[in-house]
């Protein structure tokens, strides 16, 4: 670009007058075979991408993005689990080298150690090879470090049982009804049922909610007393009358979601 | 007329150099799987670049329904997923994506390691790169309390746990998260929200772009 005396600029800005043309870096100036970015090999990039963008939508359309229950703190007996990508560091704190009194060993100097080290590692390894052979030290420690994270990730997931949890905790959108709790019935279920079916009939760690089900006033009086999958027989106690209080609540507490 | 808007937008803010910064270069050789398949590893970067820009337009759309508070966001989540057209799409590319992205960066950091590229003069960028993977998983851990259903509540709790077991900084580090020394409720929800949205995605553009003006001025490290 021509400097100092003479130059021409547009108005009273920095910018040149002299219009420069767009003129490429010459190919002999690199070795081997280049090939220009724009727009020879961004084509072929945008074609990679494209294919890649498919696969990708694919498996978005192939499984859904899972959603559990709405969160609830008083869920004793979830077994809560990290995302895939966290779960080597979750297993590892399990061990008792690294749990406990060797907590801080655990959760902090050890992933500090081989985060740190792969942070710092061009000022490890300073060499001038490039080769993974022949640097062992920084391949080896690689190595080992990707197995263990493989090997802590499987032994974390094996023990899972993905569908059953995933089964378990399938959400549900709780419909909005309104519990006459002055009602006969509702002082026989706050007896004999709200201490697992919740006093809003939400249901809780060991029952389901009572809210959307599909029972007649006789089914619910045979469950009531007979019990139904998990739930035992003999939970009602109670007189026949009481009974016959209790299904028709339940029932008219579910007429209001239809 | 393109070439005409851009000589004229061209004479007066001369964007020529810039755009030859961007785009007039040549790709090597050795680069390029038109002339070596194996250069396939190379992919790796551009490709969790990719994946970073579907995460940020889908985040973006979803953030167009989600309601960061205890009450809805279970709710929006819900409705996002079954009611609204191609939601479901949305949110799961989003959710895919956080996985892919985390696939494509560990794939990408091996390539470079594997092939020594981090040595002289490329230690900074390397750096900035490890800096870029610790964002993105931050990024995976804060995202994952959002649908406040009950694997991001309790997986949240675990997490802040460990963070609390931190000697000296631990309590501080919790607080500072959660919004409370004990509770994981309301408030973690909005701060997790505000990381997720606001603070680390501007690191990580902040990040990404020094990443990338490393790279243009040093250009791709040669052939083994």
């Amino acid at each position: 670009m021509k400097k100092g005396k003479g130059m021409q600029f547009v108005g009273d800005s920095r910018i040149t007058a002299d219009k420069q043309k767009f003129i490429p870096k010459d190919y002999s100036e690199y070795p081997g075979r280049t090939e220009a970015f724009w727009p020879n090999f961004l084509l072929k990039e945008w074609l990679v991408g494209a294919v890649f963008l498919v696969g990708f939508l694919c498996l978005t359309l192939a499984h859904p993005a899972p959603l559990e229950k709405m969160a609830d703190p008083t869920d004793a007996a979830y077994i809560p689990l990290p995302d895939w990508y966290f779960l080597f560091l979750y297993q590892f704190l399990k061990y008792e080298f690294a749990s406990g009194p060797y907590f801080v060993l655990g959760a902090i100097v050890a992933p500090g150690l081989a985060f740190g080290g792969l942070l710092l590692a061009p000022f490890l390894d300073k060499g001038p090879n490039r080769r993974p052979v022949n640097r062992p030290i920084a391949t080896g420690l690689m190595l080992l470090g990707i197995i263990s994270v493989f090997w802590l990730t499987y032994e974390a997931a094996e023990h899972v049982n993905w569908e059953e949890k995933a089964e378990n905790n399938k959400p549900v959108l709780q419909p909005e009804v309104e519990i006459d709790t002055e009602s006969a019935g509702y002082a026989v279920f706050e007896n004999s049922c709200m201490q697992c079916h919740g006093d809003q009939l939400q249901g809780g760690g060991a029952a389901p909610s009572l809210i959307g089900i599909d029972y007649s006033v006789e089914e619910l009086k045979d469950i009531a007393k007979n019990g139904i999958r998990t739930m035992p027989a003999g939970q009602f106690k109670g007189s026949e009358e009481e009974l016959q209080q209790l299904a028709e609540f339940i029932v008219s507490v579910n007429e209001q979601v239809k | 007329m393109m070439q005409r808007i851009y000589d004229w937008i061209d004479e007066r803010v001369d964007i020529t150099p810039l755009w030859r910064d961007i785009a007039d270069h040549e790709v090597p050789e050795h680069v390029n799987p038109a002339h070596h398949f194996s250069a396939f590893v190379y992919c790796f970067g551009g490709l969790t670049f990719f994946v970073t820009v579907i995460q940020v337009l889908s985040g973006m759309f979803l953030t167009m329904y989600y309601v960061p508070d205890i009450e809805n966001a279970w709710k929006s989540v819900y409705y996002l997923q079954t009611e609204v057209a191609h939601g479901q799409i949305v949110r799961g590319m989003h959710h895919w994506g956080a996985s892919v992205v985390i696939v494509m960066l560990f794939l990408h950091t091996l390539r470079v390691f594997f092939q020594g590229a981090y040595k002289k003069p490329r230690e900074l960028n390397w750096m900035v790169g490890v800096m870029i993977f610790f964002v993105m998983l931050g990024l995976g851990l804060t995202g994952y309390l959002l649908p406040w259903d009950n694997k991001a509540y309790f997986a949240t709790q675990v997490t802040l746990e460990i963070a609390e077991g931190v000697p000296f900084i631990g309590e501080a580090t919790k607080t500072l998260l959660a919004g409370d020394a004990e509770i994981v409720g309301a408030q973690t929800l909005t701060r997790f929200f505000a990381i997720h949205v606001f603070f680390l995605p501007a690191a990580l553009f902040l990040l990404m772009g020094i990443h990338f003006i490393m790279i243009r001025k040093q250009g791709i490290s040669g052939p083994l």
